[in-house]
C-alpha cells in the first residue's frame, strides 16, 4: 500500500515537473513541435495583404513574413521538416479558428486594437495605414467635410467605420441619410461607388488604392483627406503563447535589420504584382527602425 | 477554447446592447413587413393556380417558379444591385438617391415576394386536398366562382396548411438575416458588428441565436393557438392534436 502511495505521488511529481518544463511554452509551440505542422489562416482578396494568387494558392506581403516566422519556429524546435498548411478566413471566423487552435498564426489585415487584444495577442506592428475615401475625380470631394448631404459607404464592423463616424459626429457633418451605409465587403462598396449609390467609400487607404488599381477604368477614381484614423496591421496569435509571440517578433526584428522586411514590402507594394504602387511611407519606415530591437 | 476569454458583461454595455436591441427591433419589423406582402400576395397567387382560367395559372406558375427557383441571397442582390438599372434612368435615379430607407425597403419587397411563392404553394396545395366535389356542389348551388373559394373552400384550406404555414412564417424570420448583405443592419449583422469590435464573437452569436429562438418559439405558440381557436369540431384535417 506504503508502495503504492509512493508510486502515485512520483508519477504526480513527474507529471508536474513535465507541465512545469512546458509552462513557458504555450500550447502553440507545443502543437508546432508534436504535429511538424504550422497552420497559417488567411484571407481572399485582402490585395496585397493577404489574397488567393490566380494560382489559387495564398500569398501577399503578409503571408511572406509569416512563412519567414515558420523558418523561424523549424529552425528553432529543431525540426527535420515543418508543412505549411493554409485556412482561409472570414473575418467573422478568424477569431473563433484561432482560439479553438485550428489556425496558429493569422497572416492578413488586421488592425491592432486594445479592444481586440482582450481576446487574442498580436505580433509588433508590420504595416501602417488609415483611413480615407475613395471618390470619382469629378465628384468634388477633396475631404470628409464636403461630405455634406452626400452618401457614405463603409464595411460593416471596420475601424474605419468608426473612425469616421467619430469624425462625422465630431465636426457635425450632416451627410445624407443621416447614417453611414453599411456594406459587407470591398466588392459590395465599389459597387455602390460605381452604380453612384454612394458618393464616397471610407476604408483603409491601402484596400482603396488596390480597389482603385483594380478597377475598370483607375483613372476615373482618387484617393482623397488626410488620414483621419491610426490603423497599424498586425499578424493575431493566441493570447498567452509568450514563446511563439517572442519568436515571432525576433523574427520580424531580425527581417528589418537584416533589410528584407524592406524587400519584402518592395516586392508587394512598389509596384507590386496588382500594381497598387504604394511606396514605403516615412511613417512605416520609422516604425521598422522602433522595433528593431538589438539583441 | 483553451484561450478564449468569455466577456459576456460586454453585451449590457453601450452601445452593444443598443445595437442588438436596433437589430433585432428591424429583424422582426423585416419579417412582419415582409409576411404582410406574402400572405396576401402568396394567397392570391395560390388560388390564381387553382382557378378554371388558363391564363391566370400560367401566370401563377411563371411566379412561383421564378421566385421559388432562384437563391434569395442571389435575389436580393437583383433587387438591390440589378433593378434600378433596368428601370428608366429617371426611376433609377429616385431608387438610388431619393428614396428613403433603400436598403430597408427592397430587402422586406424581396423576402416578401420570395415568400409569397412559398405560401402560393401552400395555400395551391390546401385548395387542391378538398375534394372537387364540394367546389362541383357550391357553384351546383348558385354561387358564383368568388363565393365557392370564400365560403366553401378557403375556410378549410388555410385551416389545412396552418402547421406548414407556421414553418414558412419561420422561414421569414430566418431569412430577414440574408438583408445583411446589402447592409440592413438587422440582428446577425449587429451581432457581426459587435463581433468585429470586440472580438467577443460567441457571446454576440449567443444572444442573436437566443433571441431567434425566443421569436419563432413565439410564432409557433401564436400559431398553435390560432390552431386551436379556429378548429372545426370533428374535422379531420385538424388531427395533429
Amino acid at each position: 500500500m506504503q508502495r503504492l502511495g509512493a508510486a502515485i505521488v512520483a508519477a504526480a511529481l513527474l507529471a508536474a515537473l513535465e507541465g512545469a518544463a512546458f509552462a513557458q511554452d504555450g500550447p502553440v509551440m507545443k502543437r508546432i513541435a508534436e504535429t511538424k505542422t504550422i497552420t497559417i489562416g488567411h484571407r481572399d482578396a485582402s490585395v496585397p495583404l493577404s489574397y488567393l494568387g490566380s494560382d489559387g494558392k495564398a500569398q501577399g506581403y503578409s503571408i511572406d513574413i509569416c512563412l519567414k516566422i515558420a523558418d523561424a519556429a523549424k529552425e528553432e524546435l529543431k525540426l527535420d521538416k515543418l508543412e505549411v498548411k493554409y485556412v482561409p478566413l472570414t473575418p467573422q471566423t478568424r477569431i473563433p479558428l484561432l482560439t479553438a487552435g485550428t489556425v496558429d498564426i493569422i497572416c492578413e489585415s488586421s488592425t491592432h486594437t486594445l479592444g481586440r487584444s482582450r481576446q487574442v495577442s498580436f505580433l509588433h506592428t508590420t504595416f501602417l495605414t488609415g483611413s480615407k475615401l475613395l471618390v470619382r475625380k469629378t465628384s468634388g470631394i477633396k475631404r470628409i467635410e464636403d461630405m455634406t448631404d452626400k452618401v457614405l459607404v463603409a464595411v460593416l464592423g471596420t475601424t474605419n467605420e468608426k473612425a469616421a463616424q467619430v469624425e462625422i459626429d465630431s465636426k457635425k457633418i450632416k451627410i445624407k441619410g443621416g447614417e453611414i451605409v453599411k456594406v459587407k465587403d470591398h466588392s459590395q462598396a465599389m459597387l455602390n461607388l460605381e452604380q453612384g449609390r454612394a458618393d464616397a467609400y471610407v476604408s483603409d487607404d491601402v484596400i482603396l488604392y488596390g480597389l482603385k488599381s483594380a478597377s475598370k477604368n483607375p483613372d476615373e477614381w482618387e484617393i482623397v483627406g488626410p488620414y483621419f484614423s491610426y490603423d497599424p496591421y498586425g499578424m493575431m496569435i493566441p493570447r498567452n503563447n509568450d514563446d511563439f509571440r517572442l519568436l515571432g517578433n525576433a523574427t520580424i526584428t531580425k527581417l528589418i535589420r537584416s533589410g528584407e522586411m524592406q524587400a519584402i514590402y518592395k516586392k508587394w507594394f512598389e509596384p507590386g504584382p496588382t500594381n497598387i504602387n504604394y511606396p514605403l511611407s516615412d511613417r512605416l519606415r520609422e516604425n521598422f527602425q522602433l522595433i528593431a530591437l538589438p539583441d | 477554447m483553451g484561450s478564449y476569454n468569455w466577456n459576456w458583461p460586454i453585451l449590457v454595455r453601450e452601445p452593444y446592447l443598443g445595437w442588438i436591441v436596433s437589430g433585432f427591433g428591424k429583424t422582426i419589423l423585416i419579417a412582419v413587413l415582409a409576411w404582410a406582402i406574402a400572405f396576401p400576395l402568396g394567397s392570391a397567387i395560390g388560388i390564381a393556380r387553382t382557378t378554371e382560367t388558363r391564363a391566370l395559372r400560367l401566370a401563377g406558375t411563371v411566379y412561383v417558379d421564378i421566385f421559388r427557383n432562384i437563391p434569395l441571397l442571389v435575389q436580393m442582390f437583383l433587387w438591390y444591385f440589378v433593378v434600378p438599372e433596368l428601370l428608366p434612368a429617371d426611376w433609377g435615379r429616385w431608387i438610388k438617391r431619393d428614396m428613403p430607407y433603400p436598403q430597408f425597403l427592397t430587402a422586406v419587397v424581396c423576402l416578401g415576394l420570395y415568400t409569397a411563392s412559398r405560401v402560393a404553394e401552400q395555400v395551391r396545395s390546401g385548395i387542391e386536398a378538398i375534394p372537387r366535389g364540394q367546389r362541383y356542389a357550391g357553384l351546383a348551388m348558385g354561387l358564383t366562382s368568388l363565393q365557392v373559394y370564400r365560403y366553401v373552400l378557403m375556410p378549410v384550406a388555410y385551416r389545412t396548411i396552418i402547421p406548414p404555414l407556421t414553418s414558412d412564417f419561420l422561414g421569414v424570420f430566418k431569412n430577414s438575416s440574408l438583408a445583411l448583405t446589402i447592409g440592413v443592419l438587422e440582428l446577425t449583422s449587429q451581432a457581426r458588428q459587435i463581433e468585429e469590435y470586440t472580438f467577443a464573437a460567441f457571446e454576440a452569436f449567443t444572444v442573436a441565436t437566443v433571441l431567434y429562438c425566443l421569436v419563432t418559439g413565439l410564432v409557433i405558440l401564436i400559431m398553435r393557438i390560432i390552431e386551436a381557436r379556429t378548429r372545426i369540431a370533428g374535422a379531420i384535417t385538424v388531427g395533429a392534436q
